[in-house]
């Protein structure tokens, strides 16, 4: 094997009590793809940022192409040629892509000469690398995935010979995903050595040649990407089995319970998100909507559970209108038993600085069992989320911590369990495992699937295909706005990809 | 021909007023382009007034006298930042107490060291900055125009003035032409793409506030060494407040800022000027609406007329690394 280009030899670190890391011995190697999986809190993270110099370990040796350095700050690590692209960007969202490249590496105090310089360099790394970008760009305009290239050229600037990108997918579309992959694997070929940090194992085993897995602070394995699978990875993540495809049975699909006729809903610029919508829902079965982000997927559940104005078309709730010129408000078709579980848990689903209790019942804190008079009845609360949390296993285990202080699988069994608790008829489900550990999407799968067989109706928006393909009973797709084709749970992959990619509705236009 | 002295020689006062709204405007202008919001513009102004009136009349010196009274302007900016910096308090909150402090210390201070009833002695020629007069400029009073426009408007004006407009765009310079300017914007958006990037977060913070305390120390000596010949006590009048609104108004840009400031002194200068005269249509106008001309206007702008003011992103936010 090549020399090792990172080496790191038991690496402790403590956060009070919390042992982050715990004696972690890694070696990456100089001009490959290495992967760290692991669940979210696993310790990946901090391990990345002890390497980066945000952190110190608190024992433990780190090797830099063979020599024991210390890394104490970013400057530490950039002058070792480690760049790396955090989870959320390190951008200035109002400056250009070249101010965000020279910004800590300016070549003096004026800026003429840096931006210059900054200008040519980044010609030489897009015709290198193919990583293109217009420098005057300001970084808000850019789309997400030109984000994360200014990153990636951020990095590159700075002379990184060594890439960390912490969950890169998290923000992109597939396409995006498949473009960064692409840039990676050439970097690869130049000789840069990659780690890349996830938790979706599709990606380690499409690209990474080495991957090690995380679990509870601890370094549990490393493989050659090509002689394990993600069967193997799962189970050392979680360290049980893990069920990929959830069991269930056949769906027994009773009367029509949601009812979309002719859905049409522009966003707040105008533009037509969805485009004359219809479909129906039955109780007893799941429907699933496939789409790459962004087709009105978003808009289509917004309108459905009375957040956003439709400008035309009717949707029935149980037999019976729903008013979809905003006079509706959610709260009324809470009552007529809608339940939402929206796709953005930080901003609509939750409010982060409350205790998890008071989350439990947002939404329905007007119900009686919750009041006490005029005022909450906190005892009640109280004993609700605890019954919640036992029935829906939220880690940890206490109805009165702050929110944001759960992960994101937790937060969002806390979201399904307030919505699936109060029985509702019509339970609509944005995105219902993004950002949450394997362990925890099999046991939310469980739970749909459990709301089905009791007869309820179940509609599912993922971005994830898998996801879509082992829960719905059937899959429909959209592709700018509308609804391009209907298929059954056993359609393959490829076949929901090229109508997610529009190909089969733009040969029908034709 | 009157009538056009009249407005020349309120296009003067309008610069005399200007001055120190545009300095403290710049003040602010420096650090909350940095990220932290800064309500204490008016006390740093009142104790820079005060040291700068205070030392120059002991020392005899006008620029003893402004040196002072930026050192402890400044001083008091290091006290802010220490707060809201370094200890990531409310930043509001160490404004409005530093506000307090400057407010309370002068008139104890001035009474106990002057024995004036707060005030400082009246400086004496020398101790003050005296109006520079271009070359040329009486010789020319008498062309028509240009004569009163050179001599009144652009000649006979202390140093202080001068430096205050100069200051508009070496600030613009310094924002869009340097390294600590960009690293400055950048840090008031997003201090942790300025921490990952390996820059310190709080140096560039008190780096800014430096220069913020530097701005309203001059602005204070400009008060009660130019404008007025000694300090008098809570002479900057909510000064320091109207340069905050100047500043929203400027979008934080240094030459809006300036023409902001131009615009608030003009009024001012206007309603000194039309005090007791009657107006046409109208008659004759209460002072105090005239007074409460540039609040009105602030409100009325902001509210409809200039657009949405986007303050930088991560104003007023201490920066905590996250973990």
């Amino acid at each position: 094997m090549a020399q090792a280009a990172i080496e790191l030899i038991g690496i402790n670190k403590s956060f009070g009590a919390v042992r982050a890391n715990r004696d972690i011995n890694l070696e990456v190697a100089r001009g490959t793809i290495h992967g760290i999986v692991g669940e979210n809190g696993a310790g990946k993270s901090t391990l990345m940022s002890i390497l980066y110099g945000f952190y110190q370990a608190d024992s433990g040796e780190i090797r830099v192409g063979g020599k024991p350095v210390s890394i104490n700050t970013s400057n530490d690590a950039i002058a070792l040629g480690i760049g790396m692209v955090h989870q959320h960007f390190m951008l200035v969202d109002n400056f250009t892509v070249l101010e965000n490249v020279i910004l800590g590496a300016e070549t003096d105090a004026l800026l003429k000469s840096s931006i210059a310089k900054a200008r040519s360099e980044l010609e030489r790394l897009e015709r290198e690398y193919g990583l293109e970008v217009d420098p005057d760009a300001i970084i808000e305009e850019l789309p997400v995935g030109l984000q994360q290239r200014v990153e990636i050229l951020k990095a590159l600037y700075r002379g990184a010979e060594i890439l960390i990108l912490d969950e890169p997918t998290g923000v992109l579309t597939p396409a995006e995903a498949d473009h960064l992959f692409r840039i990676l694997k050439q970097l690869k070929e130049q000789g840069k050595t990659v780690v890349l940090i996830t938790h979706k194992l599709r990606e380690i085993m499409a690209i990474t040649d080495t991957v090690s897995v995380m679990r509870q602070g601890t370094m549990v394995a490393t493989r050659v990407t090509k002689e394990t699978t993600v069967g193997e990875l799962a189970e050392l993540m979680v360290g049980r089995r893990v069920l990929l495809r959830v069991e269930k049975g056949e769906s027994k699909a009773g009367a029509i319970k949601l009812s979309v006729k002719n859905l049409t809903v522009k966003d707040s610029r105008g533009v037509t998100m969805v485009d004359d919508v219809s479909f129906d829902v039955r109780g007893g079965e799941i429907v699933g909507i496939a789409g790459v982000a962004g087709n009105g997927q978003s808009e289509l559940l917004e309108a459905i559970s009375g957040i956003r104005h439709a400008v035309s078309g009717e949707v029935m709730l149980e037999g019976k209108p729903v008013d979809l010129t905003g006079k509706a408000d959610p709260g009324e078709l809470r009552d007529r038993g809608l339940a939402h579980v929206p796709e953005d848990r930080h901003h609509v689903g939750l409010v982060l600085a409350f205790e998890e209790s008071e989350n439990s019942i947002l939404g329905y804190h007007d119900d009686e069992r919750y009041l006490k008079g005029p005022f909450l009845n906190v005892d009640a609360i109280v004993a609700d989320a605890k019954d919640k949390i036992e029935k829906y296993d939220i880690r940890p285990g206490n109805p009165r911590l702050k929110t944001a202080n759960f992960s994101g699988g937790n937060q969002q069994k806390i979201v399904l369990a307030r919505e699936m608790e109060q029985d509702p008829g019509v339970l609509i489900v944005g995105q219902p495992t993004r950002g949450v550990d394997v362990g925890a999407i099999e046991f939310i799968h469980k739970r749909l699937i459990a709301m089905r067989d009791q007869g309820k109706a179940v509609l599912v928006v993922s971005v994830e295909l898998d996801e879509i393909r082992s829960l719905s009973d059937r899959i429909l797709v959209m592709f700018a706005g509308r609804i391009v084709g209907e298929r059954g749970p056993e359609a393959t992959e490829g076949e929901l990809g090229l109508l997610m990619a529009g190909v089969e509705h733009q040969e029908a236009a034709e | 021909m009157d009538s056009f002295n009249a407005v020349v020689q309120v296009l003067d006062s309008t610069i005399r007023l200007s001055v120190p709204l545009l300095l403290a405007c710049l003040a602010g202008l420096y650090s909350e382009r940095a990220g932290i919001f800064d309500i204490g513009l008016e006390g740093k102004m009142l104790v820079g007034a005060f040291a700068g009136a205070a030392a120059a009349s002991v020392f005899h010196s006008g620029f003893i006298g402004l040196g002072m009274a930026i050192l402890i302007s400044v001083a008091f900016a290091m006290v802010h930042g220490f707060a809201s910096i370094t200890h990531r308090g409310n930043q509001i909150v160490s404004g409005v107490a530093i506000n307090f402090v400057a407010a309370g210390s002068t008139i104890i201070l001035g009474q106990a060291w002057f024995q004036q009833g707060g005030r400082t002695p009246a400086l004496q020629p020398g101790e003050r900055f005296e109006a520079i007069v271009w070359p040329g400029a009486d010789a020319l009073r008498d062309v028509p125009l240009l004569g009163p426009i050179y001599s009144e408007l652009i000649s006979g004006h202390s140093i202080l003035v001068y430096f205050a407009f100069a200051m508009v765009p070496f600030t613009w310079w310094v924002l869009f032409r340097t390294r600590f300017g960009l690293r400055m914007r950048a840090v008031g958006e997003n201090p942790a793409a300025v921490d990952t990037a390996g820059i310190s977060v709080a140096w560039l913070r008190y780096r800014a506030l430096i220069c913020t305390g530097i701005l309203t120390g001059v602005a204070g000596a400009y008060l009660s060494m130019v404008q007025n010949g000694g300090f008098v006590k809570d002479m900057t009048a909510g000064k320091g407040y109207i340069a905050l609104a100047a500043l929203i108004f400027a979008k934080w840009r240094p030459v809006n800022a300036m023409f902001a400031c131009l615009l608030f002194g003009f009024l001012d200068a206007l309603s000194i000027r039309l005090q007791g005269t009657p107006l046409p249509i109208v008659g004759k106008v209460p002072v105090q609406f005239m007074q409460a001309l540039p609040y009105v206007l602030t409100v009325i702008l902001l509210a409809g007329f200039i657009g949405k003011a986007i303050p930088p992103r991560a104003g007023g936010v201490p920066y905590v690394k996250e973990r």
